[in-house]
C-alpha cells in the first residue's frame, strides 16, 4: 500500500476490485463519468454509474463498411477498441444553441446561452483518442479564434487513459504517431492485464489530480515483471496492427496528385453521406442555423455538425464550390492529410480506423491514399484542372 | 412575407389543398396543436376542407398541396390552382414524387381497374400517379410520409419572416449520427436508405434499429450505384434492391432509375 501520493509517471498496480470506487471517487469531486458501454449493436460511450456498466467480457471485429460485437473468451473490461462514438460528442457537442433573441419593441434583445458546461470525467480514452483531443484543442482552443463551448468543456475534463492491449484490423494508429502507451495528456492511464482468473491494472498518473484519485484506490508497488507484462501486452497488440500508411512526403504527395484517376475512382464509391466526418474524433466542421418563431418575437442560432460531403458546405454566393463527389471526397482527404499540417501543424487523423469501418460503402482512407501513391500518369488537358463541376 | 411586404397590410392567406393522398400530411398541419395557434395568428386559413368548411376564394398567398396527379380533372385543377397561388408549396412524398400509388406506373392501370370495379367504365383515371412538379412550377417541397411537423412549422416561419427556410438537403445519415444512433447497416447489416435519403425525419426509421425506407427521397446528389453495390455485399437480392428503391418514393428519377438499372443487370 502506497502512503504518500503516487508519484506522477510511475506505475503502480490495482485489482480489478480496487478499481470499484474509481466512479465514486470522480463523482465526489463534482464529475459526470461517461465510459463505454454496450447499446444496442455495439459499445458506445455514454453516463457511467458503475463500472459494472462497462462491457466486460467483449470484443468488436471491425472491417471497411462492418462491425460487430463479439463474446470474448476472458472478461476483460477493454477487450475492444474503439466504436461509433468518440468522444468529441462530449466536448464539441453535435448540436448546441448559440443565442437566442426575443423582441423588445422595435428593438431585440439577445439571450446569451449561459447554461454550465457539464463536468466530464471520461473513463476508457484510448491512446489514438488523446492524440484527436490534442488535434481539437490545437482548432478549437485557438489563441484568436477560441471556441466557448469546448473550451468550458475541456477545462473541466479529467481523462482516465486505457492502454489498448487489443487492435482491431482496421487500426493505423503506429502509421499516425498516437499509438499506445499514452505518454502525456492524461490524469489517470490504465493498462489492463487479465490471465485467467487474475485481472490487474497497472496505473499511472498523469497530473496532481489523478494521483489523488488513485491514492484512494489504494495503490500497490508494481514490479518490473508487471511493468514488463504490460509493455509486452501493448507491445503485441501494436506489432499486429494490419493498416498502415506511408507518412513521409504524403502532403507533397497529395498537393502533386490533385489530378490523380483515383479520385474518380472513391467518387464512383461515395455516397456522399458523410459519415466518415462525423465519426471521425478530429473532424470540427459546423454549420449555423438561424431561426426564427412562427410568431416572429422569437429568434435562436443553432450551431451543428456539419460535413464537408454535403453541397450546402461550400455554398457562397451563387452556389456550392465543390459539386461533385470527386471534389468532396478529395477536400476531405487532402484536408485531412495535407491542409491541415499547413493549418495546425500535424495531420488531422489519429488512425483510429473509425471513417474506415463506418463508411456504409466500406471506403478505406489507407488504400485509396496507397492508390494516391501510384504515379498519376500523364496530366491531363495540358496539365490544367479539368473544366465541369470541381 | 410578412404583411408589410404582401403591401395590403393583412396576414398572408394560406390554402391547403388535396390530390390523390391519404389525408396524413395535412393532419400534420392539424397535428401540430401547440403551434396552430401561433399559425393561426400569424396567417389566415382561408381553404382547408379538411379542417374547417369555410373556403374563402382564392387568389392565395400560400398554397400547400398535398397529393399526387391521378385524374384527367387532377391534371386540370393543379393548373387553376398554381394560378391563384403567389406561392406553391407541395407536401408530402405523394405530391413531390407521385407516392406509393406511382407503383401503377409499372404496370397496366386499365387491368387493375377491370378487376377491381364492378363497372369499369365509371373509372376515368390517368396511366400514371405523378409529382405535382410535373405539371406545374413549384416554389418549394417538403417531402416525407408523412411530412415532418418540424419542417412544416420552419417553412411556415422562414415564410413570414422573409428568409430561407432550413430544409437540408443532405443524408439521412447526418441526422443519424448526430443523433447518436449506432449505424444499422454496418453494425447489423441491415439493407439502409439513409445514405441516398434526404434528411429531414430525424433518422426515424434507423432510431427504431429499422432501415430507413427512402420516404423523404432522393437526397441533393444519391449515389444509388454505390448503395446497390452495398446491398449486394449485404447479400440482398436484385429483386429486393429493386423493391428498396421502388418504395414510397419510387417515381423520383434517381430512384426510378436505380430500380430498372437493378432490372436490367
Ligand atoms: S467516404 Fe464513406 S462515409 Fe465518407 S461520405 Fe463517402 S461513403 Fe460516406
Ligand atoms: S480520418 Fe478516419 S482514421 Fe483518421 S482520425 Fe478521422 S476517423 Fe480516424
Ligand atoms: S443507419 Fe442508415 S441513415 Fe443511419 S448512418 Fe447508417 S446508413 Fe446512414
Amino acid at each position: 500500500m502506497v502512503t504518500n501520493l503516487p508519484a506522477i509517471g510511475t506505475q503502480f498496480l490495482l485489482d480489478a476490485a480496487a478499481l470499484a470506487p474509481l466512479i465514486p471517487s470522480l463523482e465526489r469531486r463534482g464529475y459526470q463519468v461517461a465510459g463505454p458501454t454496450i447499446r444496442g449493436a455495439a459499445i458506445v460511450y455514454d453516463t457511467l454509474h458503475s463500472l459494472d456498466e462497462l462491457p466486460a467480457g467483449w470484443t468488436t471485429e471491425h472491417e471497411a463498411g462492418t462491425y460487430r460485437l463479439k463474446k470474448r473468451a476472458d472478461d476483460a473490461w477493454f477487450g475492444f477498441t474503439v466504436g461509433p462514438d468518440s468522444w468529441k460528442r462530449y466536448l464539441h457537442p453535435p448540436e448546441a444553441r448559440l443565442f437566442a433573441a426575443r423582441r423588445d419593441g422595435q428593438s431585440f434583445q439577445i439571450v446569451e446561452e449561459n447554461a454550465e458546461a457539464p463536468r466530464w470525467a471520461l473513463v476508457g480514452v484510448r491512446s489514438c483518442e488523446l492524440a484527436a483531443i490534442a488535434i481539437q484543442d490545437r482548432v478549437l482552443l485557438g489563441e484568436h479564434y477560441g471556441d466557448v463551448i469546448y473550451e468550458a468543456r475541456r477545462r473541466g475534463l479529467f481523462l482516465v487513459a486505457v492502454n489498448c492491449t487489443v487492435n482491431s484490423p482496421t487500426c493505423f494508429c503506429v502509421s499516425m504517431h498516437s499509438a499506445p502507451p499514452a505518454e502525456a495528456g492524461f490524469d489517470l492511464a490504465l493498462t489492463e492485464l487479465v490471465e485467467g482468473p487474475r485481472h490487474r491494472f497497472l496505473a499511472e498518473a498523469g497530473s496532481r489530480q489523478g494521483a489523488e484519485v488513485l491514492a484512494e484506490l489504494g495503490p500497490a508497488e508494481a514490479t518490473a515483471t508487471d511493468r514488463r507484462e504490460a509493455e509486452e501486452a501493448i507491445k503485441k497488440a501494436m506489432g499486429g496492427l494490419q493498416r498502415s500508411m506511408r507518412t513521409a512526403g504524403l502532403r507533397e504527395m497529395l498537393y502533386e496528385h490533385f489530378e490523380h484517376p483515383r479520385w474518380e475512382d472513391a467518387a464512383a464509391r461515395c455516397l456522399c453521406c458523410g459519415n466518415c466526418t462525423m465519426v471521425c474524433p478530429t473532424c470540427f466542421c459546423t454549420t449555423v442555423e438561424d431561426r426564427s418563431a412562427v410568431d416572429g418575437n422569437g429568434a435562436e442560432r443553432l450551431r451543428k455538425w456539419d460535413s464537408c460531403f454535403s453541397e450546402n458546405f461550400s455554398y457562397i454566393h451563387g452556389g456550392s464550390v465543390r459539386m461533385s463527389a470527386k471534389s468532396r471526397y478529395r477536400q476531405w482527404l487532402t484536408h485531412k492529410l495535407a491542409a491541415w499540417v499547413d493549418q495546425f501543424g500535424s495531420a488531422g487523423c489519429v488512425g483510429c480506423g473509425r471513417c474506415i469501418t463506418w463508411c456504409p460503402a466500406g471506403i478505406d482512407l489507407t488504400k485509396e491514399v496507397a492508390a494516391l501513391w501510384e504515379p498519376a500518369g500523364p496530366p491531363r488537358n495540358g496539365g490544367h484542372p479539368a473544366p465541369g463541376p470541381r | 412575407m410578412s404583411s408589410e411586404e404582401n403591401g395590403q397590410g393583412r396576414k398572408p392567406t394560406v390554402a391547403v389543398f388535396k390530390f390523390a393522398s391519404c389525408d396524413g400530411c395535412q393532419l400534420t398541419l392539424l397535428d401540430a396543436e401547440d403551434e396552430l395557434l401561433e399559425v393561426a395568428d400569424a396567417v389566415e386559413i382561408v381553404y382547408f376542407p379538411e379542417a374547417t368548411s369555410t373556403m374563402i376564394k382564392g387568389p392565395y398567398d400560400i398554397g400547400l398541396v398535398e397529393g399526387s396527379i391521378t385524374t384527367h380533372h387532377d391534371a386540370e385543377r393543379i393548373q387553376q390552382i398554381r394560378r391563384q397561388c403567389r406561392t406553391l408549396v407541395t407536401i408530402g412524398v405523394c405530391a413531390t414524387s407521385g407516392g406509393l400509388q406511382a407503383l401503377r406506373n409499372w404496370k397496366d392501370v386499365g387491368e387493375f381497374v377491370r378487376r377491381v370495379y364492378a363497372k369499369p367504365d365509371f373509372i376515368s383515371t390517368l396511366k400514371m400517379s405523378t409529382p405535382v412538379a410535373e405539371h406545374v412550377p413549384v416554389d418549394f417541397e417538403l417531402r416525407g410520409c408523412p411530412i415532418s411537423k418540424g419542417q412544416l412549422l420552419e417553412l411556415i416561419s422562414a415564410m413570414l419572416a422573409g428568409r430561407k427556410p432550413n430544409i437540408p438537403t443532405y443524408s439521412v445519415c447526418l441526422e443519424c449520427k448526430r443523433r447518436d444512433n449506432i449505424c444499422v447497416m454496418v453494425a447489423e447489416g441491415i439493407p439502409c436508405m439513409g445514405p441516398v435519403t434526404q434528411a429531414g425525419c430525424g433518422a426515424l426509421c434507423p432510431s427504431f434499429r429499422r432501415g430507413c425506407f427512402g420516404c423523404f427521397g432522393p437526397m441533393e446528389s444519391p449515389n444509388t450505384a454505390s448503395l446497390t453495390a452495398q446491398f449486394r455485399v449485404l447479400g440482398q437480392s436484385d429483386e429486393e434492391i429493386v423493391r428498396a428503391f421502388r418504395g414510397f418514393s419510387a417515381w423520383a428519377w434517381q430512384f426510378r432509375q436505380a430500380g430498372e438499372e437493378c432490372e436490367r443487370s
